[in-house]
């Protein structure tokens, strides 16, 4: 009796769950693992956008294009240019400005708070103000350096390929690294302040406090900012989109704005669905490196 | 340590942090310095940081657009307020449907449970560019391009996971003594959670909200594909529309740019003290 009973609470308990997990897997399987699945078949097929398009079946030919087009390998290129570049800009600006607060220096709260502005920045507005800052006509970067006397006539920095990518960089730094910088500060107020009231009881320098201690203590929180940026910074877009388009000169075409142009405007979805897939892919293998890390903290210290 | 020594280090530090603000500040400032400019004075040389004539026609066009000359404000306002109902319309199912996953998935031992945590941390990594060539055949088939429907369901796609996540790490925070109790007393789950957890949860439930707030009106890319009309346009796709096309009215644009950024900035504010657990439970902002 009394086995019979809680059994059927604990089925009473599961039917209950799932009753509530339902409409949510529900929605997911229908929003994600769906169009995951049918993207995958889709690269499979040349396939032109368009309702009344005929598809036919053509096995690896969009894979087999992708990776003969010079211009895939150009994108991979520079989205690593992008994505290398910019997190470790990032981690570098956050970790300072984390460590910069926790030294407390005067106004150390307001400095906190005001982090949350380039944060809350939508990322087209940013993108949009950083386009605006640049511009050759009446740009913020202009005004100020002809007021330092830097240049002499208005320059028209986005058009210069070299310089496009460093300037998409440095505006997708103003909205990103606030995150980095409130994470890691938040992990460093955390750390007991015994250690290092102990290592410089025993002679070490701030320098070989923060190296030695609390840079290794950081390591999970430093983990988890590094791996969410990379995988933000890796399927970047929307601000590629809004300062310079991929120009000039397709310098700053990255991965997913070349998915894009294939799916969309150039109407090659089976291309596009190949390309997506592959970013798929890498995402999925930066998530399950995540899962490791936030599954398994006693590993990462 | 002598007194004056932890004087001059105070002084270093502070000076430190003023790099910082300046890079924190300058551009958003300039931003809203220029959007109180005219067209004429945005491209005076040398630069006026501070307007000289500031006027707030701007923003008085977007708010009252049935008195704007041009169809920069008039759209601005359609969008910003397009951006309200389908980001109010996102949090809200969120939140219903996230919080009652949520809660199972914490407190409920059941089959294929953890594989559904884990399931729905990686689908938080996939990117919007996976998914876009589906939901754009269907959402064609359907008629539903330029529906703010369309944008709703596609939202659910980061949304959802996220607001789950958020909420299976606050529901972690609940003292299960408070359940065992009312289980004690007879209480069935489904009353457990709605008379007691879910009340004890609003700060959780508020914080998740705000989240999911700030991710639906931010979205660019399925609001780029999805929306081909003025009439159904996002506050992100205006802009973007309008900063490619019409060169004319830059100032009108940075104004809109400013409204955009208000709601996300008042909310983040309000609700700062949510925002760092928020971002290490999530992890990823979208």
């Amino acid at each position: 009796m009394p086995r019979r009973s809680s059994l059927s609470l604990r089925q009473q308990d599961a039917r209950t769950a799932w009753l509530l997990v339902t409409p949510a897997l529900v929605i997911i399987l229908g929003v994600m693992l769906w169009p995951i699945v049918y993207t995958f078949i889709l690269s499979f097929f040349n396939a032109p956008t368009g309702l009344n398009q005929v598809r036919t079946f053509i096995w690896l030919g969009n894979y087999i294009a992708m990776i003969k087009d010079p211009e895939f390998w150009d994108t991979i290129k520079r989205t690593l240019y992008f994505t290398i570049v910019s997190v470790v800009l990032e981690m570098a600006m956050g970790l300072g400005v984390a460590q910069l607060i926790n030294s407390h220096p005067w106004g150390w709260k307001f400095l906190r708070f005001a982090l949350i502005v380039p944060w809350a920045v939508p990322t087209i507005v940013n993108g949009a103000m950083w386009r605006w800052i640049y511009s050759a006509d009446f740009g913020a970067l202009n005004g100020l350096l002809m007021q330092f006397g830097l240049i002499k006539h208005y320059v028209p920095w986005l058009t210069f390929p070299n310089l496009a990518m460093p300037l998409v960089i440095l505006a997708d730094a103003w909205h990103t690294m606030p995150f980095v910088a409130l994470i890691l500060q938040a992990a460093l107020a955390a750390l007991p302040e015994e250690l290092d009231e102990a290592a410089a009881v025993d002679g070490a320098n701030a320098f070989q406090r923060f190296w030695s201690i609390r840079l290794p203590l950081l390591r999970p929180a430093i983990l988890v900012a590094l791996i969410a940026r990379t995988v933000e910074a890796f399927r970047v877009f929307d601000i590629v989109y809004i300062i310079t388009s991929g120009g000039p000169a397709n310098s700053t075409l990255t991965i997913t704005f070349f998915t894009y142009l294939n799916s969309f405007p150039w109407g090659k979805q089976g291309v596009g669905a190949a390309l997506s897939f592959l970013i798929s892919i890498f995402t999925i293998s930066m998530a399950l490196i995540f899962i490791r890390v936030l599954y398994r903290p006693e590993e990462t210290q | 340590m002598i007194p004056y020594r932890r004087y001059l280090r105070k002084l270093l530090l502070f000076l430190l942090t003023l790099p910082v603000f300046f890079f924190i500040f300058f551009p958003i400032l300039w931003l809203f310095s220029a959007s109180l400019s005219t067209q004429a004075e945005l491209y005076s040389i040398p630069i006026h940081w501070i307007p000289q004539h500031p006027t707030l026609t701007n923003y008085l066009q977007i708010i009252f657009p049935s008195q704007a000359i041009s169809s920069v404000p008039r759209a601005f306002a359609v969008a910003i307020w397009n951006s309200v109902k389908i980001a109010s319309a996102v949090t809200v199912i969120c939140i219903l449907v996230g919080s009652l996953a949520a809660y199972a998935l914490v407190r409920i031992p059941f089959k294929f449970n953890r594989s559904i945590q884990l399931g729905i941390i990686a689908t938080r990594m996939i990117p919007e560019v996976s998914l876009i060539l589906p939901l754009f055949i269907i959402a064609s088939s359907l008629q539903l391009i330029n529906k703010p429907v369309i944008l709703i369901v596609a939202y659910m796609s980061f949304a959802l996971p996220y607001a789950i996540w958020l909420m299976v790490a606050y529901f972690q925070t609940v003292p299960i003594e408070l359940e065992d109790a009312a289980r004690m007393d007879g209480c069935s789950r489904l009353g457990i959670l709605f008379r007691i957890i879910m009340p004890v949860s609003v700060p959780g439930l508020v914080s998740t909200a705000m989240f999911v707030f700030l991710l639906a009106w931010d979205e660019f890319f399925y609001a780029l594909i999805f929306t081909s009309t003025l009439a159904s346009k996002t506050a992100p796709v205006a802009i973007a529309e309008f900063v490619g096309r019409y060169a004319v009215n830059i100032t009108g644009m940075m104004a809109g740019g400013i409204l955009a950024a208000l709601p996300p900035i008042i909310l983040a504010f309000i609700f700062q003290r949510y925002i760092v657990s928020g971002m290490t439970a999530g992890a990823v902002k979208g």
